[in-house]
């Protein structure tokens, strides 16, 4: 049997990608048009509320919280992940059964518990176990809205944080290691000026993912009442009813925090590049289309090295 | 009545689970002396290597340098390790060259240089630089201070490492296959470098397939087979004229030059 051949012209081929693209073009500009023609949307709804003070009060409230369950995240993450490589079995056992519990339960109900925290434990103290007491206090009064959302997002932002950098210390070659204890390092100066700047590049890109989901993630702790960006808008569409202009006005504020995540995160993986390749690093300006001679792209860089 | 030895290790056991790596090697090197270990791959020569330094840790046996225990101490009669931090400071007189260069891939040559000199012996930076200069000089790289690791070639970059591991102004230094990893045309841009630090007095223990090189530049030779020494003494001796069966049949395994005679007709 002979191979079938497709006997199409190109001529035939290359309409039908066309007519594929304007079909495309024409359904997005549909749905965009739909989207920015509709009366429900209210836009001029949408612009009054933009910097309202309250809602740029719920903006901060998020850039807030996302900074410090982060910051949070990261230090228990780094922490978990550096006892999860130790050679001690409880160490080892430990940073585990955190990381289970954490990552194995909602976030949403971690986030409830600790706001509840009081109907379970009345009073917290510090002191020696099955000793005295040091500090103790009323667990309602200790566990504010904030402290209960940072708690829930943060505890929880720990044992994704600690698989992270647990993977990204694990990705550098243990000859680097072997390298710096025969330099007379100790572990910790190994870690520190060896190990983790070259984990840092297998660290960054999931990071920056988490980053942005931990800003949207945010939006949970509306259910505790904390003034966030959500919380924010829903108080004043219970009061307006103006919900599906608000829940836009929410919206295009999530949209405008995360594409600045994303802007920041490209430099800092340029940074954490350094020496990894071959090449300088690429910079925006040379992802930009332009023509260029070959030639020039691929040898002249290889020569002079 | 000649001087304490350098480095003395004395009946070293290494096993892996049932096979025994080492069998009671017994080694001395002297100050100054340049001592090559040849052998089959899996004969130990590695690891024994490794002992010095406590990269690996001996079940069993001492290594001594400059009379100072590595790795553990004697306490009421018993060998215990000693804290990390001595472990620390007597590796960091002990050079070490690995066969894959293992050079700080986010540091460029010169950082990767006083990298142990500031942090690890407290000098103070300018100093620290201008020692590091001397040195690639010294390895024949002026000019390739800001060059990161990855843009030299491999002979470029084990240079590189001996000279990172010199900067610590190493008792002894030991060179775990310096050439295994490297392109042909680049292996004698290294061997030449070791050769010149042997000339200078330089005290080195090197593991090897270079056997023309040992021949060359060895005080002795070191034939070690199962993990244990079969074979030790002045290269020509023990290249050009191996006493023992294991020695002759390595040798004309590799091919070297020395034993033409038991070579089999071709």
């Amino acid at each position: 049997m002979t191979p079938v051949r497709s006997r199409r012209s190109p001529l035939v081929g290359t309409v039908l990608a066309w007519a594929a693209k304007i079909i495309v073009l024409l359904l997005a500009f549909q749905v965009v048009a739909t989207f920015l023609s509709s009366d429900s949307l209210q836009w001029s709804v949408v612009w009054s509320y933009m910097f309202d003070g309250d809602v740029l009060a719920g903006v901060a409230r998020t850039i807030q919280l996302t900074v410090i369950a982060m910051v949070l995240g990261c230090l228990i993450g780094l922490v978990l992940a550096l006892m999860r490589l130790s050679p001690s079995i409880v160490l080892n056992a430990v940073s585990g059964a955190y990381i289970w519990v954490f990552r194995g339960t909602p976030v949403l109900v971690q986030i409830l518990f600790w706001y509840n925290l009081a109907s379970f434990l009345p009073e917290l103290s510090i002191g020696i176990p099955f000793g005295p007491d040091l500090v103790s206090g009323s667990t309602n009064d200790l566990i504010t809205p904030l402290v209960a959302a940072t708690l829930g997002l943060g505890l929880c932002e720990g044992a994704y944080m600690a698989e992270i950098f647990r993977a990204g210390i694990l990705s550098v070659d243990h000859g680097q290691t072997e390298a710096s204890a025969a330099l007379g390092m100790t572990r910790r100066q190994s870690m520190r000026r060896i190990i983790l700047p070259q984990a840092m590049r297998v660290i960054v890109p999931p990071t920056g993912n988490q980053v942005i989901s931990m800003l949207k993630g945010t939006s949970l702790v509306s259910i505790i009442s904390m003034n966030e960006l959500l919380y924010t808008v829903q108080v004043i569409y219970a009061r307006t009813f103006e919900t599906i202009p608000l829940l836009v006005v929410a919206s295009i504020w999530y949209l405008v925090l995360t594409t600045i995540l994303n802007i920041a995160q490209y430099f800092i993986e340029r940074k954490f590049a350094k020496g990894a390749t071959r090449n300088a690093p690429v910079t925006w300006r040379d992802r930009l289309p332009q023509r260029r001679k070959p030639t020039e792209k691929f040898f002249s860089h290889e020569e002079t090295i | 009545m000649t001087a304490d030895p350098l480095v003395r290790i004395d009946q070293l056991c290494k096993r892996y689970g049932s096979l025994r790596v080492l069998d009671g090697v017994d080694l001395e090197v002297d100050a100054g002396e340049v001592v090559c270990i040849i052998g089959p791959s899996g004969s130990g020569k590695s690891t024994l290597l490794r002992c010095v330094n406590f990269l690996e840790k001996p079940d069993h046996g001492t290594i001594r340098v400059d009379g100072e225990l590595i790795g553990v101490q004697e306490r009421k009669g018993r060998l215990v390790d000693v804290p990390v931090a001595d472990l620390a400071r007597q590796r960091s007189s002990i050079g070490m060259v690995f066969q894959s260069f293992n050079l700080f891939g986010h540091m460029t040559v010169l950082e990767n240089i006083v990298e142990a000199p500031i942090r690890v012996a407290g000098q103070p930076k300018a100093d620290a630089e201008k020692r590091a200069r001397e040195l690639l000089a010294h390895v024949r790289l002026e000019g390739k201070e800001d060059a990161y690791p990855r843009q030299l070639s491999g002979g470029q970059q084990q240079r590189v490492a001996i000279a990172r591991a010199l900067a610590m102004r190493p008792k002894v230094m030991l060179f775990d296959e310096p050439t295994s990893a490297l392109d042909p045309e680049t292996v004698g841009e290294v061997l030449s470098v070791m050769k010149l630090l042997a000339d200078e007095g330089l005290t080195m223990l090197i593991v090897t397939h270079e056997i023309e090189f040992a021949r060359d530049v060895a005080d002795r030779v070191v034939f070690v087979d199962g993990g244990k020494i079969i074979e030790q003494g002045p290269a020509a001796q023990v290249i050009d004229d191996p006493q023992e069966e294991r020695t002759q049949r390595f040798l004309s395994r590799i091919g070297s030059a020395g034993d033409r005679e038991t070579r089999p007709a071709v």
